[in-house]
């Protein structure tokens, strides 16, 4: 077992965790935040994105041991409380959703992309989002949502 | 290991048989930079993610080619984990970033506990999957000498998806203009070949003439004879080499416009 240190959504956590233990195993598992998914599990799908140290990541594609010392930011950071994140408002209010599958990991890209830039073009929000898929829907009304989220200053 | 975005996927699918003790070379200090010199040219440590590449400003401007490279692979996730030295050393036929290092004619230095020796990145590859690299042996550092002024480099990618693909052919071509004509150029093909390879022949044909449309055909027409694709299941033989063609007068055309 190997001890680590990560902060997750501002709050540090000491860990014993299994050297070949992911990230994401660590996050869902032991800290029970299930709000990010596991899809492919191979860094592909992008539902498993979490922001580690300021850039994206595929949380399935970190070993928890690489995680040490890192702060990380999960889908559970975005509402306060019962309010809200402007961005999870856009995705409401332009039905940039279906089964919400994909969903966290599109959020916590967008997050990303609006946090490094507020006003990014419709190519930028494309590429933003390009490693996350969604399999039931296009990407037109999650492209909306997106927009709109950068038009209300939604970070 | 260093970003994992190919080990950690090819542990999980069993492709490869689960090693015994993985070794995260971020842990090493020193590894991560980017350094340029206008008499040494640049240096690329060993932990350069593909993300870094992309937005260097000094890469941008001077070594474009490999910033278009790594502005086209994979997604963000995967480029802000992954580095340059990690794809070279995974050593697939379609790396992204190969062509243009080959274009640029790029050097490896190479350290064990024995010593260090440097390698030309076109002597690197030895097949599939396969490289010179021994068991104990570490890509440490990526050597890419200066670029005159005058030279424009491009790397076109052709994949059915914009994002998040493979290359089914990957073309690289490197210009050196003086006076109107060509002064030197490198070509660099991936993908058609069990290793990215430079289109010599090629680039023989127009290296020291102008830059007419027939020449421009003929070292296109020889790349294309050159490179040696397969059938798969992206894209059959056939296709790539017209493929190559196709891109090489493009690259081409495109350095020079």
């Amino acid at each position: 077992m190997k001890q680590i240190k990560i902060t997750v959504n501002g709050k540090t956590h000491e860990l014993r965790v299994k050297p070949w233990a992911t990230l994401l195993e660590v996050i869902r598992d032991d800290l029970g935040l299930t709000g990010t998914k596991e899809g492919c599990g191979l860094g592909e799908c992008g539902a498993c994105t979490v922001i580690m140290d300021g850039n994206t990541v595929n949380a399935c594609l970190v070993l928890a041991p690489e995680a040490d010392g890192k702060e990380i930011t999960t889908i559970e950071a975005l509402a306060q409380g019962d309010k809200l994140h402007p961005i999870q408002e856009a995705f409401m209010e332009h039905g940039g959703l279906q089964c919400g599958f994909c969903t966290p990991g599109i959020l916590v890209s967008t997050k990303a992309l609006l946090d490094e830039n507020p006003n990014p073009t419709d190519e930028e929000i494309r590429r933003g989002i390009a490693g996350n898929f969604c399999r039931c829907t296009g990407y037109t009304k999650i492209f909306e949502s997106i927009k709109a989220a950068a038009q209300k200053g939604g970070r | 290991m260093a970003g994992g975005t190919d080990l950690l996927p090819k542990m999980k699918r069993r492709e490869i048989e689960a090693p015994k003790y993985v070794i995260d070379l971020k842990g090493i200090p020193d590894l991560d930079y980017i350094e340029y010199d206008h008499k040494k040219g640049l240096r690329l440590g060993a932990l350069t993610t593909i993300h870094a590449i992309e937005t260097s400003p000094v890469i941008q401007l001077r070594f474009s080619i490999l910033a278009q490279a790594a502005y086209l692979m994979a997604a963000p996730q995967v480029r802000n984990r992954g580095t340059v030295a990690g794809n070279i050393c995974n050593a697939v036929p379609s790396a992204d970033s190969v062509p243009p290092l080959l274009a640029l004619e790029a050097k490896l230095k190479l350290m064990s506990q024995k010593g260090e020796r440097i390698l030309a990145l076109e002597d690197f590859f030895t097949g599939p999957h396969e490289t010179v690299l021994t068991g104990v042996e570490l890509l440490v550092e990526i050597q890419i000498p200066p670029l005159p002024s005058e030279s424009r480099g491009i790397y076109l990618k052709l994949s059915p998806k914009r994002s998040m693909d493979l290359a089914t052919v990957g073309v690289a071509a490197l210009v050196i203009t003086e006076d109107g004509l060509c002064k030197d150029i490198r070509i660099a093909l991936g993908a058609v070949a069990p290793t990215p390879i430079r289109a010599k022949r090629a680039e023989d044909i127009i290296r020291g003439q102008g830059f007419s449309d027939e020449l421009i055909e003929r070292t296109a027409q020889t790349a294309a004879e050159e490179s040696r694709p397969i059938d798969d299941h992206r894209a059959s033989a056939e296709y790539r080499r017209w493929m190559v063609q196709a891109l090489v007068r493009r690259a081409i055309n495109q350095a020079i416009s």
